[in-house]
């Protein structure tokens, strides 16, 4: 029997003779060309007990939560209070569907609504959607609002912009046939105005595409001139948010030119569970609103003049559009757009500014640790968040020697970035404490010592 | 009634409470940020409500209260498959080693993780008849896109581009050809025969040398076992196409026949339907892509790769004696769908439930899900019309056709009315062949005592309809809202709250 | 269901007021009304040129969307701005403030190709 059905042997025969058939198997019948030839090869089935000894030993096997960890580069470790989990996890929440019924869902429409209003609030955008899969899917719908809004079949994006980001951007555009240029990154960590100035002039892109914090933790915006030559060669300004904490600290997106900001969540309130899941967000100003996929949540007047909430302009989606539609997006990240709605309202302005505030100032104790060791150096000299590349020889040999100090010192750049295989991304956020920035800086000691003597 | 009581008010939107400086404390106050940047970089203001704590609580514990699921009552949702999520799942993802694992983590310090997803791979390619799955598509739609666009690296890598077409039947879901649009293929809809299945004679009126992918519902949306399949598979993989699975459905079939038996080459899997993983309130989902042996080097980036550890031991499931990597170095793949690996602690959720059930567990699901939307449709075929009157598998449709002519009472009403009476309605107006359409799928888990008293709920509703159809057309009354203005929202849009004043 | 006598029609539920070498374009009153509470339209730009019959827009409503289908070929000379800010027009008036666009016709043997109102009224049902 399944572990989670409620039938009685008598009930079943009861309900076969009901429906007039002699047996379940009769009732599943299939020709025998297409029967299972094998029996199905999984584990046999476990009493609940069981399950917890396995999951647990299996949870065992992850023995990263004795390092001091520094890292970051997408995903983000902050305080989540526990009421987040305990609201969370309330069943009403965790079993409901899309609120298609808006009468019986007004506790999550308003939820939703609530979080629109927040991502608007935060990215100074007019508008926000229901949210989407993570980051990376946020930009790949956002770009293609703007390739929709310009008809050019063209972006230009930063290389500063997270790797994983632009590869998922790729992986989209294959199927769209949408050609992906990329920008260089300048000596100084920033993306290169020049080149975007150049390249913009033939007003061939449908996008330019930066992000802010950029993926080595620099402050990259868009200058004054740089914005009015993107305004008016027509290309549509992106900015990316993948670090949605730095939103408690740093200007607005829309305050520097951004028309579409797409972003990541995780930071309020996500579990890291290895890489999700996560929410992505897409705000824009009010002139795409048509474009912005998939679910929004819209206030209205119900039958008794009362204030009420909806799924609106539903026609922009697949379910009706089929393959005319903006995208094919079904659902969106309901539950982590709650959790992070949650975190918003526990931390309020005072707590978010706080947690930016002590984010900028643990990842400055951390760069001023880490340059005073000896063969260790900052690459760039310029305003950051809370992430900084460190030049350490090489960055891969560093990391694995580090590991076996009892410290994960961030991520390779040499990974994405083969002019920067001397570099680590390390991250420090408030749960950054000065007695891991210590055990670091002792381990860059020792290591950074080895290697230059190999 | 399940339902919070009409004269519950909504609580007050979280921007209009609190007061500055009274949020709870959970970090240390910092210093100004001026001290650590220019102060043009700055945010100037920040207008987020500060609340404390319990008001917070308070305020979601309302609005939980003013929202269905699962848990407060009988969900009949058609093609959604809105099944009892049993907590263990959740206390698993929930684990400590689980949760707090950072996705850059090195591999030789995730293998508990590794093992997890290496473990559900094998399992579903079993379970469903393919060579390998990715978990890395984050929900059914997203699958079917990674999907789609395998099979156009495929074809481009076979010398096959001239491949444009996907063939969609009438009865698909709306994602079908809004991902087939995505990766620029072009749409040919199939109409259903009589019976309400794909005739092999219309799929292969449209097949030629320029079909790529055939994308097929099995059972499809009306709950009916597409019987002809294999012909249809036969026909497609002739000229040289592909056959997708959508999976929405597979509620049905588990250990009852697979889709690789089928003749599919492609398959997601909507695990948050089938393996009790949470909606949310619509997400997050999780997507898992299902191949067959020719096009597994295209999947999305990256694949978890098992190598034999060489330790002798016990080897009861598939990651025992086994060292784990995630491989990003697969030349032919269309590249990763997602920022990271994969919506991990759905996977962990979706492994926990394989094994409460094994394989036996499985088959009777599948059977008992059956087993409860035949006794559903006989129930209610005795008051409404079932315009596809034979046996079908996890769902089924009805139609509020005759009643509307006889009543002007319309499948909506029908919904609204449910509403009223503690149930979560039936998916309505879809699949769009079926005019005044409810589809309803009741799932395993509900027992049978669930099932007979929503039958005489709905009875109620039809013969209320017939004496007093005003009262059916003026529903939900007791609802905390009533219906909305969907008009003014849609022509008024108003998507967020504004600072007044 | 108002189907005027001095207009012509397509078989897509649009009609076309023909005036010397211009067209007034827009959808009848049944497509109004099959379509229910109409909440946003999307015009082409003036000074496109579109062919007879091919999808010049898009018409959304509450539930549902259709494509808008020129009945007549030209240069777009005129777009209804005005239905922008109040979609209700195309329910409210669909022959008078709810046209939608004017065509400058390129070939007036087009409107051959057209139905009138008495043949219209016979395809205007469900």
């Amino acid at each position: 029997m399944g572990a989670y059905t409620p039938h009685t042997p008598q009930e079943i025969s009861q309900m076969l003779e009901r429906i007039g058939v002699g047996s379940l198997e009769e009732l599943l019948a299939v020709s025998p060309e297409i029967a299972p030839k094998a029996p199905l090869d999984v584990v046999p089935a476990m009493p609940e007990y069981q399950i917890q000894r396995r999951m647990k030993a299996l949870a065992a096997r992850n023995r990263a939560d004795d390092y001091a960890s520094f890292l970051g580069a997408g995903a983000y470790r902050h305080y989540a209070p526990p009421a987040i989990a305990a609201l969370a996890m309330r069943g009403e929440f965790l079993t409901a569907y899309t609120p298609y019924q808006a009468e019986v869902s007004q506790g999550y429409l308003q939820a939703i609504y609530e979080w629109q209003s927040y991502i608007c609030l935060l990215t100074g955008m007019e508008i926000a959607n229901a949210s989407v899969y993570d980051g990376a899917t946020a930009l790949a719908e956002g770009s293609i609002m703007a390739i929709n809004a310009t008809g050019r079949k063209r972006l230009l994006v930063s290389r500063a912009v997270d790797p994983r980001y632009r590869a998922v951007l790729h992986t989209y555009c294959g199927g769209l046939d949408v050609e992906v240029d990329e920008i260089a990154v300048g000596a100084d960590g920033r993306t290169d105005g020049a080149s975007v100035r150049a390249a913009i002039e033939a007003k061939t892109y449908a996008a330019v595409v930066l992000q802010s914090p950029n993926f080595f933790g620099v402050i990259d915006e868009i200058d004054p001139q740089l914005r009015a030559s993107i305004e008016s060669s027509g290309t549509v300004p992106i900015a990316v948010i993948s670090e949605a904490i730095s939103l408690g600290a740093l200007r607005s997106p829309a305050q520097w030119g951004a028309q579409i900001v797409v972003g990541e969540a995780q930071s309020f309130g996500v579990a890291l569970a290895y890489g999700g899941p996560y929410v992505g967000f897409i705000a824009s100003t009010g002139e795409h609103m048509r474009r912005i996929p998939g679910r929004l949540v819209g206030r209205s007047l119900d039958n008794r003049g009362q204030e009420a909430y909806t799924l609106t302009l539903q026609a922009r989606e697949q379910h009706i559009r089929r393959e005319k539609a903006t995208s094919n997006i079904c659902t969106n990240q309901a539950h982590c757009a709650l959790i992070a709605t949650i975190y918003l309202a526990l931390m309020g302005a005072s707590g978010l500014r706080d947690v930016a505030g002590l984010n900028l100032e643990r990842s400055r104790e951390l760069a001023t640790a880490v340059s005073s060791v000896p063969g260790v150096s900052l690459r760039f000299d310029v305003p950051f968040f809370n992430e900084i590349v460190v030049r350490v020889g090489n960055g891969a040999e560093v990391l694995a020697a580090l590991q076996k100090h009892g410290v994960l010192g961030g991520v390779d750049l040499g990974r994405f970035y083969p002019e920067y295989a001397d570099s680590i991304l390390m991250t420090a956020t408030e749960l950054t404490s000065t007695g891991d920035i210590a055990k670091l800086t002792a381990a860059l000691r020792e290591v950074v010592h080895v290697a230059a003597v190999r | 009634m399940s339902q919070p009581s009409a004269n519950s008010s909504a609580p007050t939107l979280i921007f209009e409470t609190g007061a500055p400086g009274r949020a709870t404390e959970y970090v240390e106050r910092s210093r100004p940020h001026t001290e650590y940047l220019p102060q043009e970089l700055l945010r100037t203001e920040l207008p987020l409500p500060d609340n404390n704590e319990l008001d917070v609580v308070r305020h979601f514990t309302q609005l939980s209260q003013r929202t269905f699921g699962i848990d407060l009552g009988f969900y009949p949702l058609g093609s959604c498959t809105m099944k009892y999520n049993p907590r263990v799942n959740d206390a698993m993802a929930s684990l400590p080693g689980f949760s707090e694992l950072h996705p850059y983590t090195p591999d030789d310090l995730a293998q508990g993780s590794l093992a997890v997803m290496y473990e559900l791979e094998r399992s579903l390619s079993s379970v469903f008849g393919m060579a390998a799955f990715s978990l890395n598509p984050s929900a059914g739609a997203h699958a079917e896109l990674a999907a789609l666009l395998v099979a156009k690296k495929y074809f481009k890598d076979r010398g096959e581009s001239k491949r444009t077409k996907v063939i969609v039947p009438d009865t698909a879901h709306g994602t079908n050809p809004a991902s087939a649009a995505m990766c620029g293929f072009k749409v040919i809809s199939i109409p259903s025969d009589a019976r309400g299945r794909v005739s092999v004679e219309e799929i292969e009126k449209v097949l030629g040398d320029d079909t790529a992918v055939c994308m097929m519902t099995n059972p499809n949306t009306l709950g009916l076992f597409e019987d002809h399949i294999a012909e249809i598979a036969a026909a497609v993989h002739r000229v040289g196409g592909l056959m997708y699975y959508d999976g929405a459905n597979a509620n049905a079939i588990m250990g009852n026949v697979r889709p690789g038996d089928m003749g599919f080459d492609l398959m997601h899997l909507n695990t948050h339907k089938t393996f009790t993983i949470p909606h949310g309130g619509g997400g997050a989902g999780h997507g898992p892509l299902g191949v067959a042996a020719h096009l597994v080097d295209f999947l999305p980036t990256p694949v978890v790769r098992a190598i034999p550890d060489g330790k002798s031991g016990l080897r009861r499931a598939p990651s025992d004696g086994m060292r784990f990597e995630l491989d990003f170095d697969r030349p032919k793949s269309i590249g990763p769908m997602r920022s990271f690996w994969s919506n991990f602690a759905h996977a962990v959720r979706a492994l926990s439930y394989l094994y409460a059930n094994g394989a036996e567990g499985l088959k009777s699901v599948s059977q008992l899900a059956v087993l409860n939307a035949n006794y559903l449709r006989v129930g209610v075929s005795e008051f409404l019309s079932t315009p596809y009157p034979e046996i079908c598998r996890h769902e089924f449709v009805a139609s509020a056709q005759d009643l509307k002519k006889e009543t002007g009472v319309r499948a909506l009403d029908i919904a609204k009315a449910l509403l009223d009476r503690g149930y979560m309605a039936p998916t309505v107006y879809f699949p769009l062949i079926v005019p005044e359409c409810l589809m309803m799928e009741p799932t395993e888990t509900e027992s049978k005592e669930t099932l007979d008293i929503f039958i005489e709920a709905l009875r109620e509703i039809v013969e209320t309809a017939k004496s007093d159809p005003q009262s059916i057309m003026a529903a939900p009354v007791r609802t905390v809202v009533g219906r909305i203005d969907e008009t003014r929202a849609a022509r008024q849009p108003d998507l967020r709250w504004r600072q007044s004043g | 269901m108002n189907i005027p006598s001095d207009l012509l029609y397509s078989k897509e539920h649009e009609w076309a007021k023909v005036n010397g070498e211009i067209a007034t374009i827009g959808i009848t009153d049944f497509a109004q009304g099959s379509l229910g509470d109409i909440t946003f339209v999307e015009l082409p730009k003036v000074g496109a040129v579109v062919e007879q019959f091919s999808n010049v827009g898009v018409i959304e409503s509450v539930k549902t969307v259709s494509d808008l289908y020129t009945p007549l070929g030209g240069e777009i000379v005129e777009v209804n701005t005005a239905v922008d800010g109040d979609p209700a027009a195309l329910n409210n008036d669909p022959y008078g403030s709810g046209w939608l666009i004017k065509i400058k016709l390129s070939d007036k043997a087009q409107t051959q190709q057209l139905l009138d109102a008495a043949a219209y009224a016979d395809i205007a049902h469900d």
